[in-house]
């Protein structure tokens, strides 16, 4: 017995030792980490923005190019600007609605004036409930549930809803009358996935069609979808809508090349990133039609200069996520000037000027789009663009 | 006879010094964290992860009940915390035009139990029957099983009462209606009723609940199971059944914590409760010590805590926590570190209390054998 109770002091003992040390580690950890990190960059007082989105885990994609994107906007207001400075602090989030919250309080110990993100849904709708209790404006570049802004005033996107989109699509489908016979491939363990088909096939019901074949997935099954498209070309359906992320549409294309099925590939924004994707074959992507708020390969001025300054700076093709947060950050520039908001304004402040102007005289013209509008529920409303691959770029329609 | 009353005498002490060790740390931490609040020293950022500290706290000493205790490896635990989440969201939506916040909020924590506990029976009984690898296995493929279920549970609420059904097409919800669960979406625009006082209360019941059941008899039955199930089943006592109220009990504790923690954030998805918060959940009971509860509590908190806390790395926070999480590992098993603590341990021992470590007394043989 005596033995079994020393060793329980001993276990104890160990386990102090251990939180210590772990303590010990972080503590001196932290200090190193605040001495390397920048002191502010401009010297003079700055407008404080932070950022939130997964830079880490399988959406590290999407939070890179925003965070890039905002990246790019700051650097370029603050050396046109020298009366007016931006700070932008991006966090992590890990796509993980836990870990947003915690990233927000953390950008609220900075001091944080306004918010840009989340990037994704989910995170998105739980850091907005906490923004709207404490009154910091938020405006996501990316996050396109209505979740997110639904019974908050002071939350705003500069994305289409996925509803928006879905009725969109179904819209333009039928208007153009671009398939006798619609298929429908998506992954139904997904919030953005299954907002878009919900209201697509919603609209599409309206007008008198029918999808004649749906094809679900998760996002843990998928690497094969010969069961998928055997069932939509079975059914004999001429195009197929696919309301999903582009890592998934990438394999859809390329095993209905292999089956020698082509029918019209009908992607949304998400589709957005495909010929950047390491290892595709832009071939099979050739016709595919997508509907995007942002084409890199436009004519447009601001947009050409943008996608050179993305291309030197981070060495790839800017997505339309970087677009957004590039239209976000001179959206808060524009606001800013309007309504006279500095360093030294308050939050709390900031956020009832912003949600004035955003409602009121906002008409924001940027990469992804043009005389933006907010209606009060946050939603923006611009002109949707359905471009279509051809030799590897996009090609508006 | 009189050596084996002394014995029980004995372990009764240790196992009353290890449970004012627990319960000492538990109120300690709420005293100092709820003064330094009030005082405003505490940062934003610790003060926003009070809640979800006692909600891991509580999952990791329940499992620590089922793994440590009971020594059966769960890797579902997630699973359980998931039933407990979503139905505590739904009661506490139905409940919503109770007039005190605190009478929805253990209303939402109850049911999240009892739903957890009716998951943790069902569940139970074919797992139970394994043993070993084959039942950490199966314990892993129930955890995913019922994040899946969940991604196709959609629930929606109008005047009529509550509607549930696999797909949106299944929900005619009246103008007033609203949806509560949204299969992959989750739930969203939860009204957030959980506060640290209540995250306190809850990890002190949790303790309450675990360190008696360990000293009952039911305790020593499912310890002795653990240590020999050939001997204790020799003397009568029913393994399935011992093991049953382990994990049961450790079900319904996780999903108490699963409301809690859900009810904290105005939204809340299926895929949060993957297999990776079941591993998560499983690193602090490990690196607390298996069958210590005492460790799960703090190695709880500071793991928690120790991610948001490096933060200032950006890109190699999640280097820096694993490196830490390694670190941890071989700092607690290095021998000249042990022999360091056992010296520091003698001086120690005239004045502080022991606590015990509920674990097989075959390895702490072994482990006394090397030190000696």
């Amino acid at each position: 017995m005596k033995t079994v109770r020393a060793h329980g002091v001993k276990g104890m003992l160990k386990r102090a030792l251990a939180v210590v040390m772990a303590g010990t580690m972080v503590l001196s950890m932290a200090a190193c980490g605040s001495e390397a990190e920048p002191a502010a960059e401009s010297g003079s007082a700055t407008v404080k923005i932070g950022g939130i989105g997964p830079l880490t885990g399988s959406a590290a994609v999407y939070g890179n190019a925003v965070y890039h994107g905002a990246q790019i906007a700051v650097d370029e207001i603050n050396a046109k600007d020298p009366n007016f400075q931006f700070e932008l602090n991006f966090q992590d989030d890990e796509n993980d609605a836990e870990k947003a919250v915690n990233a927000y309080q953390k950008l609220k110990d900075w001091g944080v004036q306004l918010l840009l993100g989340t990037v994704t849904t989910t995170p998105c709708v739980a850091v907005s409930a906490e923004t709207f209790a404490d009154r910091v404006f938020e405006l996501t570049p990316s996050a396109s549930s209505t979740d997110v802004t639904k019974g908050k005033d002071n939350v705003f996107q500069l994305c289409f809803t996925d509803p928006n989109q879905g009725t969109t699509a179904a819209k333009y489908l039928v208007d153009n009358n671009l398939g006798e016979k619609i298929a429908v491939i998506y992954n139904n363990a997904d919030a953005y996935s299954t907002g878009i088909y919900n209201a697509f096939t919603a609209e599409l019901k309206k007008s008198g069609k029918d999808v004649v074949y749906t094809g679900t997935f998760s996002s843990d099954d998928n690497a094969d979808f010969s069961v998928q498209l055997t069932g939509a070309q079975s059914a004999g359906a001429d195009l197929v809508f696919m309301p999903i992320y582009y890592t998934p549409a990438s394999m859809i294309l390329a095993q209905a090349s292999k089956m020698n099925y082509a029918p019209t590939f009908f992607g949304v924004d998400g589709m957005d990133g495909i010929l950047a994707m390491e290892g595709f074959n832009k071939d099979l992507a050739e016709n595919l039609m997508l509907m995007t708020p942002f084409n890199p390969w436009s004519k447009d001025e601001k947009v050409a200069a943008f996608v050179k300054t993305y291309e030197e700076k981070y060495g790839e093709t800017p997505n339309q996520f970087a677009a957004d947060a590039y239209d976000v950050v001179y959206a808060f520039y524009a606001a800013c000037q309007a309504k006279g908001v500095t360093a030294e304004t308050p939050a709390s402040d900031a956020c009832e000027a912003f949600v004035e102007y955003f409602t009121t005289e906002a008409k924001f013209d940027g990469l992804t789009g043009k005389g933006m509008t907010w209606g009060t529920n946050g939603e923006v409303s611009k002109d949707p663009v359905v471009c279509v691959i051809q030799g590897g770029i996009y090609v508006d329609r | 006879m009189n050596t084996l009353m002394k014995m029980t005498k004995s372990n009764m002490n240790q196992y009353k010094r290890s449970a004012l060790w627990s319960y000492g740390i538990t109120i300690a931490g709420f005293v100092i964290v709820s003064i330094m609040v009030s005082a405003g020293l505490i940062s934003n950022s610790l003060q926003g992860q009070l809640v979800p500290i006692c909600a891991y706290i509580s999952l990791a000493v329940s499992l620590n009940l089922v793994v440590g205790i009971s020594g059966e490896l769960s890797l579902g635990h997630a699973g359980f915390m998931a039933i407990g989440a979503f139905s505590g969201v739904i009661a506490a939506t139905l409940f919503q035009s109770l007039p005190f916040l605190w009478v929805k909020l253990v209303i939402a924590i109850l049911v999240g139990g009892l739903f957890a506990g009716v998951a943790g029976v069902i569940i139970g009984v074919p797992v139970l029957r394994l043993r070993g690898d084959y039942l950490a296995i199966v314990t892993l493929a129930f955890g995913e099983i019922i994040r899946n279920v969940l991604n196709v549970i959609y629930v929606g609420l109008d005047e009529k009462g509550l509607q549930v059904s696999t797909s949106m097409d299944g929900i005619h919800l009246s103008e007033q209606g609203s949806m509560i669960l949204n299969g992959p979406m989750g739930a969203t625009g939860v009204t957030k009723l959980s506060t640290f006082f209540a995250g306190f209360l809850l990890v002190m019941f949790t303790l309450f609940v675990v360190l008696n059941l360990i000293n009952s008899k039911h305790g020593r039955a499912i310890m002795a199971m653990r240590d020999n199930r050939i001997a204790a089943e020799s003397v009568g006592l029913s393994a399935t059944n011992f093991k049953m109220t382990a994990f049961v009990t450790g079900a319904i504790l996780a999903g108490m914590a699963g409301a809690l923690f859900a009810l904290n954030y105005s939204t809340v998805a299926p895929v949060k409760f993957n297999f990776n918060t079941s591993i998560f959940i499983l690193v602090f009971v490990v690196l607390g010590g298996i069958g210590n509860i005492t460790g799960s509590i703090i190695s709880a908190a500071v793991l928690t805590i120790l991610p948001e806390a490096l933060r200032q790395f950006s890109d190699y926070r999640m280097l820096t926590y694993a490196i830490v999480l390694i670190i941890v590992m071989l700092a607690t098993n290095n021998p000249q570190l042990k022999a360091l603590t056992a010296a520091a341990s003698k001086q120690f021992k005239a004045k502080f209390s022991r606590t015990r470590v509920y674990k097989r007394p075959q390895k702490a043989d072994e482990e006394m054998g090397g030190t000696k």
